[in-house]
């Protein structure tokens, strides 16, 4: 089986190869574009764009009630936009609600303000199981939720990708928007875990 | 195939957990080989261009990954099916579909080209 995998992987590759050579043939494309893509997505666009848009609306109410009335327009206001044409909505965690975010059918991501989805985030088991199990799935990211907290599970689809606005942790009062940024992990805002307390932050 | 799937399946969710223990800065690899990062490149900056609508491709891209799903079943890959370099593999053969039906290239040329470089006929060694 892990023989068949990799010879799927090489032809992949070659396939890939050949349709990329093929395009720049043609004109159609540049590998210089292709370049400026891998290049952006793997180095400016990533879990950080999100942790500043979660990490002002810790601190700017009125930025916070545009954001869940519409997300985006709120993070193009922070110069992040282009979401494949899709709506950007954000779900706020409290004491009562936990959000989850997955895409049952493929992969819909808010790439502009989370990066490139991890792996798991891409599997059938994930997919699957959140909608059906959430807690034992949560469980099983180290979450627990509490049985009178309500889960919600936000599919996302071609016209609305979602976004947990996690809770704030305690104990950074008067902390900065930058400093509360670095606190913000992708699987907060993902849902599967929680900012993590600064007092167990190295 | 496999005995237990759900016990796999619980490992292989626990073993996420630990991959993802640095978030802040994506942890993990985006991309697990360089094809994958030419393959998501390739999309973008085509849909960039205006060569293809976005829905047009994701359409093409569910029915792709619900085919695979459905041959081996959502809980039966515990290995390669459940991996992203698979859904990598779906991503490149939707956005052949849809290039080809935009007749941005055709798939005799395709193949062809796949063949050079495949039996070494053809190669890039400078890229």
């Amino acid at each position: 089986m892990g023989d068949d995998h990799e010879h799927a992987q090489d032809w992949a590759a070659v396939r890939t190869k050949a349709l990329e050579s093929l395009l720049v043939e043609k004109g159609i494309l540049s590998s210089d574009a292709i370049d400026e893509v891998v290049r952006t997505y793997e180095q400016d666009i990533g879990p950080m764009n999100g942790a500043r848009v979660v990490a002002r609306a810790w601190t700017d109410p009125a930025f916070k009630a545009r954001l869940l009335a519409d997300g985006t327009s709120a993070v193009e206001e922070m110069g992040y936009g282009g979401l494949e044409g899709g709506q950007l909505a954000v779900s706020e965690n409290t004491d009562a609600v936990h959000n989850v975010v997955v895409c049952t059918l493929c992969s819909c991501y808010p790439w502009p303000v989370l990066g490139l989805p991890p792996t798991w985030y891409k599997s059938s088991a994930y997919r699957s199981r959140v909608v059906i199990e959430p807690r034992a799935v949560l469980s099983e990211f180290g979450l627990t939720v509490e049985e009178d907290t309500e889960l919600r599970v936000w599919d996302s689809n071609s016209q609305v990708r979602y976004m947990v606005l996690p809770q704030r942790p305690e104990g950074t009062e008067g902390w900065t928007e930058d400093q509360l940024a670095e606190l913000v992990t992708r699987d907060s805002m993902i849902g599967v875990a929680k900012v993590p307390d600064p007092s167990g932050v190295a | 195939m496999p005995e237990q799937p759900d016990d796999q399946l619980d490992r292989r969710i626990s073993k996420m957990t630990g991959e993802a223990a640095l978030p802040r800065s994506n942890g993990e690899l985006v991309f697990d080989s360089p094809w994958e990062s030419r393959a998501f490149g390739i999309a973008v900056a085509l849909h960039g261009d205006r060569r293809f609508d976005w829905e047009e491709f994701r359409g093409d891209l569910i029915e792709e990954i619900t085919r695979a799903e459905s041959e081996v079943g959502p809980y039966a890959g515990t290995g390669a099916e459940s991996s992203g370099a698979s859904y990598y593999e779906r991503w490149l053969a939707s956005l052949e579909r849809v290039l080809v039906t935009r007749g941005l290239l055709n798939r005799p040329e395709l193949e062809a080209r796949a063949a050079e470089y495949a039996s070494g006929a053809r190669s890039d060694d400078d890229h």
